[in-house]
């Protein structure tokens, strides 16, 4: 009997400098189970086609070059295992580049942008260093603790190309950026945070153009979880007073608000509140179609007319945000 | 089967801009025998934004929306999918953190609770499909759902991080989930496949950044009026508010005209088992949907 899986892998091709599109070549090949990704990428090399091209280096999920996605998922070639692949998508693999639009050849992609973000946020410790120092820079458990586990990222793209905020705004610096930035940020020996959360603020480059899909926490292979690092920016952001008001950070900060009153969230309050009132008059538009299909009534914003439910024990509510609430804005 | 009884956390947009939400839910559990008691006690789950203020203050009032449910010894059910995610996430910290989770019932014994961790956190989706059953479900369908290509819209925060939640939606596979694709079949519609279905709507940063909302959802509708959908169907009235009021904007971006009817799941469920039109609600669309019933 045999121990190996019959499996057809049709992988992405094409070549910037002589194709004008890419097309999908099938390969059929016999998988064992301990065989990698990696394998499988070397054996079309090796055996069907020395063209074939994608990167790779040490083999120990620690360079992060052999990023791609297979059947969608975000891959490092050298640590995923080809079988448990083909129990989660059936016995056809597709194997792509991390982004279809950056590729130069087959598997690699130009990455250039992912470097540029990641450099753009100082991924480094800033601080003046003393030439002849008495003694080493001492951390406490709790600081190392709180830098959580950004320190493992090995910059492998996959969360970054697996963005779909992105994907369509060039100008956002991504997930893998963020969790450098939250790194740096959370340590102790730096001195450039500020600039760092200055930086992620801004709205269309910054953490409040996250759409909250949670793609990057499916994508990392070392399982870094980088919405959490964004979040954290998010939080650092209202501790260290940079937040600055606008439209996302009046939106989080509104939620208390309604909260206080409601214990629901006021949906056309929370719009009105964090546009202010020039801002909101571009929602007029949507206002007037929901309100014809009845989704919101003109009397909801008169005290004891509108549609706003209310929960039950409204009090408590009121009392644990007076005694847990934590931030200002 | 015994009787299956959960706490309902409606969340608010069902208790505000898409009534058609709760009453076509209410409706489906009559139909299928399964008692629903509402938590009216709960407040808003904070929507994925009180954390990026709060975090604090976000797992406090969750756990507080737990702890009814806890009293009531019941699993609670969810409606949408970012309530889902958000009371996951407070049970996932408090149930891992005895330290927080110390910090967290010192706030709720000032107003005389205690959270304990004792009950499971399902949305409504798979409440039907894992604990119901598909075979008891398409056994009481009255309309069948044949004249129907259905594009199903997971939204992300039932599928993604799949660690978190593959412990409550039987362990749905983020880069190809099933579960919605299984309940049309069950309701004997035609289940759309595309590539969009598993990815994200823009809702969140629909205020912040309108342009990627609108690319998002824009991209996701397009994808499935491609493939021949007369309607998408999601778990998420998030995901429906975006899809269903933001067609003309999105199409407008996109070069496109965009015109298709966006069904909260409980009202696909509620229009092949024979519910009145007042149930399920159709009128509550913006993208008109009225025409579904009795076609």
């Amino acid at each position: 009997m045999s121990d190996t899986t019959k499996v057809n892998i049709k992988a992405f091709r094409f070549n910037a400098e002589t194709d004008y599109l890419p097309y999908y070549k099938s390969y059929e090949m016999e998988v064992g189970k301990d065989e990698l990704v990696l394998d499988l990428l070397n054996r079309i090399k090796w055996e069907h086609d020395g063209s074939f091209s994608y990167r790779r280096s040490c083999r120990h999920g620690i360079c992060g070059a052999c990023g791609i996605k297979v059947n969608g998922k975000a891959v490092l070639s050298c640590k995923q295992n080809a079988l448990e692949l083909v129990e989660l998508f059936g016995n056809e693999l597709i194997f792509e580049p991390q982004s279809k639009k950056r590729v130069v050849k087959d598997m690699i992609i130009d990455k250039g942008d992912f470097w540029e973000k990641h450099a753009e946020v100082k991924p480094y410790v800033v601080a003046d260093i003393d030439e002849h120092p008495t003694h080493e820079t001492q951390m406490s458990q709790e600081e190392v603790e709180n830098i959580l586990d950004a320190d493992y990222c090995i910059q492998c793209g996959s969360c970054h190309y697996a963005c779909p905020a992105l994907e369509v705004n060039e100008d956002y610096f991504g997930p893998a950026a963020f969790v450098a930035a939250y790194r740096f940020t959370a340590d102790p020996r730096d001195n450039a945070a500020k600039d760092r959360l200055e930086m992620t603020a801004n709205l269309g480059a910054g953490v409040w153009d996250c759409v909250k899909c949670f793609e990057c926490a499916e994508a990392c292979p070392k399982d870094i979880n980088p919405i959490e690092k964004i979040t954290k920016l998010h939080n650092l952001q209202f501790e260290k007073g940079v937040a600055s008001r606008n439209v996302a950070t009046k939106h989080a900060e509104g939620f208390v608000r309604s909260i206080k009153k409601h214990g629901f969230l006021d949906e056309a309050d929370i719009v009105k509140y964090s546009e202010g009132p020039i801002g909101v008059l571009k929602h007029m538009g949507d206002a007037l179609k929901m309100m014809k299909a009845g989704k919101i009534h003109i009397t909801d914003q008169i005290p004891f007319m509108g549609n706003m439910p209310k929960s039950k024990n409204l009090d408590e509510i009121q009392k644990l945000i007076k005694i847990s609430q934590t931030n200002k804005l | 089967m015994s009787k299956l009884k959960y706490a309902l956390y409606t969340g608010c947009t069902a208790k505000e801009s898409t009534p058609e939400l709760l009453s076509s839910t209410l409706a489906v559990a009559d139909k299928l025998g399964i008692e629903l008691t509402i938590l009216e006690e709960a407040s808003c789950c904070g929507a994925s934004h009180l954390q990026d203020f709060d975090p604090f203050l976000s797992h406090v009032l969750n756990a507080r929306n737990i702890c009814y449910a806890e009293k009531l010894g019941l699993t609670m059910v969810t409606l949408c999918n970012t309530c889902q995610i958000n009371l996951a996430m407070t049970k996932e910290k408090l149930d891992h953190d005895n330290d927080y989770r110390a910090k967290v019932n010192e706030k709720l014994a000032e107003v005389g609770l205690e959270y304990k961790g004792n009950v499971k956190i399902k949305h409504f989706l798979y409440a039907l499909i894992d604990e119901y059953g598909l075979e008891n479900i398409s056994a009481k369908v009255e309309v069948p759902l044949s004249h129907f290509n259905i594009a199903p819209f997971y939204g992300c925060h039932n599928i993604r991080p799949s660690e978190l939640q593959n412990t409550s939606n039987g362990g749905e596979n983020p880069y190809n989930p099933t579960s919605l694709d299984r309940l049309i079949e069950a309701l004997e519609g035609n289940a759309v496949d595309y590539a969009s279905k598993n990815k994200c709507c823009g809702f969140h940063v629909d205020l912040q950044a309108p342009h990627t909302s609108n690319a998002l959802t824009g991209t996701a509708l397009l994808d499935a009026i491609d493939n021949n959908a007369d309607v998408v169907v999601t778990p998420c009235p998030l995901c429906h508010l975006n899809m269903d009021i933001k067609q003309k904007s999105a199409g407008k971006q996109a070069g496109r005209d965009i015109n298709i009817p966006i069904l909260h799941m409980p009202q696909m469920v509620a229009l092949a088992l024979g519910c009145t039109a007042k149930e399920i609600g159709l009128k509550f669309h913006v993208s008109k949907a009225t025409h579904l019933k009795g076609a």
